[in-house]
């Protein structure tokens, strides 16, 4: 039984590669490519009299890797330099009297660039000259590193999407095609069956699971510790969870469609929009919040977040834990009735 | 000789709609038993209770005395059902499938090969092949080679035929000969009329109700009495004529002719010259032999 399920997802190579590769590629993209922090901001200095105050402020620029220091340039040309994409900010140091006056000329076309720029512009000048009054203090993420923020996201997103959209699938295929008579009718018990396609899904995730993790802590750079036991058997009991929502649409549903429809629309839509993933859950207005709370992969990211980035023993993820585990339970209880009572 | 497959007044219904209305049949062992019905008349619901997929809402049901709620553990083990459309996995290769179901028996092919060697033949070409890219007839080789594969004693074939071509279906019905000499009990259903001759025995179904079992040929002869051929050269004025005609009791077009099938004292040649006074030309009327098609449509008529 296992052998042929495994034989199937092997044979279906597309779908095998796309599963296995598609996890890496979001993970990358969404660690490097769509990260909203800004990096490599290139800037022109127009300084009217050269002093150490100046020189040390634009060797600041220099050395922070953030900036790239284009050069100074006169006043006039900063506008000209801007409008052609040359550079992305101006910074103007100019005295008046003996006192230092500094202006900061952004590019705000695109306005998420612009004002992260500014923000740094500002942090350096304020290093350095007048005292700044407020003083930020970036915990656990002092980068405002993206990554980590998405990787926890990513890991809630795949693994239903893997779990529960391909093992629905999977199953409702041979209700389908009538391949499921066939095999009621054979004397294997039919929670042999269903335990032989969920194996399969299983092990698949196990994998990804394994890939992401050593993506995470190679290349993305998320500090790796003792709690990576921790955020792996929380994973294995959102795979479960996962696995027993497959089981429920597949007992649900009776075509291939259905079953992607159900599985798109309830699980992944929610999933992506309410699960905080993508937008604060704090930001949503109530009834959003409210409804955020029957959402498996909200209490899986905010575990995962409190586990990979602020490293946390599992004590203080025991609500999450709890959450997870009930709703596992009644998933695939209600799943196994379900499917039970149709047989 | 003992019956492989008793049933005694099975009803199913799903909601309001009766599939089965206390279908009573007996199958003896051994025998080639052919189940013909219109598309709807609960041949399928038949076949799913009697492989134990489904549960009838009264009667009883046993299969070499093994009841079907009681012992179905059993049943499964000791029967090979292929369901109405084509049932195996299409991204599998022909022996990948053939394993696959071995393996739910629990046997190996090897043990068996000789039952479906005849069937398997023809495949044993290109095991690589992937099942869905097999022609109708091989697909159905196949599927049946997979229900053969644990040496079952009742086979059970939801319209086998339906979809393959005329010579496929020929080389299907002679392994089905094959299989019944060596002692396999099979009941297969159709609605191709040609293929129930080819039964040794035939139950007709139709609304979930038996109507009659026989064998073909005794079918056929009820028929043999007030059973007529009519062609003229208007052949639809002739069939308006025919029905208006009160001891016609029904008529329709069979190929290039009517068939009449009238009450006792017809007299063909008044008839004809009562049509030929009608306007109507070139009119022959002469009795026909009826076929199992044409005792279907009897039976239907008067169920």
């Amino acid at each position: 039984m296992i052998r042929k399920e495994a034989l199937h997802l092997l044979r279906d190579f597309r779908t095998l590669t796309i599963v296995l590769i598609m996890p890496l590629v979001l993970l990358l993209l969404f660690g490097f490519a769509i990260s909203t922090e800004v990096n490599d901001i290139r800037i022109v200095a127009v300084v009217d009299r050269h002093t150490d105050e100046t020189r040390n402020l634009l060797e600041d620029f220099r050395a922070n890797s953030y900036f790239t220091l284009l050069g100074a340039v006169e006043y006039r040309e900063v506008e000209p330099i801007l409008r052609s994409g040359k550079a992305d900010a101006a910074v103007i140091l100019r005295y008046s009297g003996n006192e230092l006056r500094s202006q900061i000329i952004v590019d705000a076309a695109n306005t998420n660039t612009a004002q992260t720029a500014t923000a740094y512009i500002e942090n350096i000048l304020g290093d350095r000259g007048a005292a700044l009054p407020v003083l930020t203090r970036t915990l656990y993420n002092p980068q405002l590193n993206s990554a980590y923020n998405f990787v926890p996201g990513i890991m809630g997103m795949i693994f239903i999407l893997i779990c529960a959209m391909m093992t629905s699938v999977s199953i409702v295929r041979e209700k389908e095609s009538g391949t499921m008579d066939l095999l009621l009718v054979s004397p294997v018990r039919p929670r042999t069956i269903i335990l032989g396609k969920l194996i399969p899904y299983f092990v698949l995730s196990c994998v990804i699971l394994a890939l992401m993790l050593l993506l995470s802590y190679t290349v993305l750079d998320i500090p790796l510790s003792e709690s990576v036991f921790n955020v792996i058997w929380i994973t294995l009991l959102y795979i479960i969870l996962s696995l027993g929502f497959g089981l429920l649409i597949s007992a649900l549903v009776s075509n291939q469609v259905t079953a992607l429809l159900v599985s798109g629309v309830l699980l992944m839509l929610p999933v992506i929009m309410l699960s905080g993933m993508i937008f604060p859950i704090e930001n949503m207005p109530l009834p959003l919040q409210w409804l955020s709370c029957i959402i498996p992969a909200r209490w899986y990211i905010s575990a995962m977040r409190t586990l990979m980035i602020q490293q946390l023993p599992a004590s203080y993820i025991l609500t999450e834990i709890i959450i997870l585990a009930t709703m596992a339970t009644a998933v695939l209880t209600l799943a196994i009735k379900k499917l039970n009572s149709e047989n | 000789m003992s019956d492989a497959i008793v049933t005694e007044g099975i009803s199913k219904k799903y909601g309001n709609i009766t599939a089965l209305d206390g279908v009573t049949l007996s199958v003896p062992s051994g025998m080639l038993f052919g189940l013909i019905g219109p598309d709807g008349a609960g041949k399928t619901t038949l076949y799913k209770i009697l492989s134990t997929l489904l549960l009838p809402d009264n009667g009883a049901a046993t299969i070499n005395g093994m009841d079907i709620r009681r012992d179905y553990r059993k049943i499964r083990a000791s029967i090979g059902y292929m369901p109405e459309r084509f049932s195996l996995y299409p991204d599998l290769t022909v022996s990948e499938n053939l394993k696959f179901f071995a393996s739910l028996y629990g046997v190996g092919i090897r043990d068996n090969f000789d039952l479906i060697a005849p069937v398997f033949s023809q495949l044993a070409k290109f095991p690589d092949r992937r099942a869905g890219a097999l022609s109708g007839g091989m697909k159905q080789k196949l599927a049946l080679s997979c229900a053969l594969i644990h040496r079952p004693k009742v086979l059970l074939l939801d319209e086998p035929t339906t979809g393959v071509d005329a010579v496929s279906r020929n080389e299907f019905w002679a392994m089905l000969s094959t299989l019944r000499e060596k002692g396999i009990t099979i009941l297969v259903s159709t609605s191709y009329m040609d293929e129930a001759q080819r039964c040794e025995r035939i139950a007709m179904i139709d609304r979930g109700r038996i109507l009659e079992v026989n064998t073909p040929g005794r079918l056929a002869a009820g028929l043999g009495r007030n059973f007529y051929n009519a062609s003229a050269r208007e052949m639809y004025p002739l069939l308006q004529a025919l029905r208006t005609f009160p001891e016609v009791k029904n008529c329709y077009t069979f190929g290039a002719t009517l068939h009449v099938v009238t009450a006792d004292g017809f007299d063909a040649a008044s008839t004809v010259r009562r049509l030929e006074t009608m306007g109507l030309t070139d009119v022959k009327i002469y009795p026909a032999t009826g076929t199992v098609e044409d005792l279907f449509i009897k039976l239907a008529e008067n169920g």
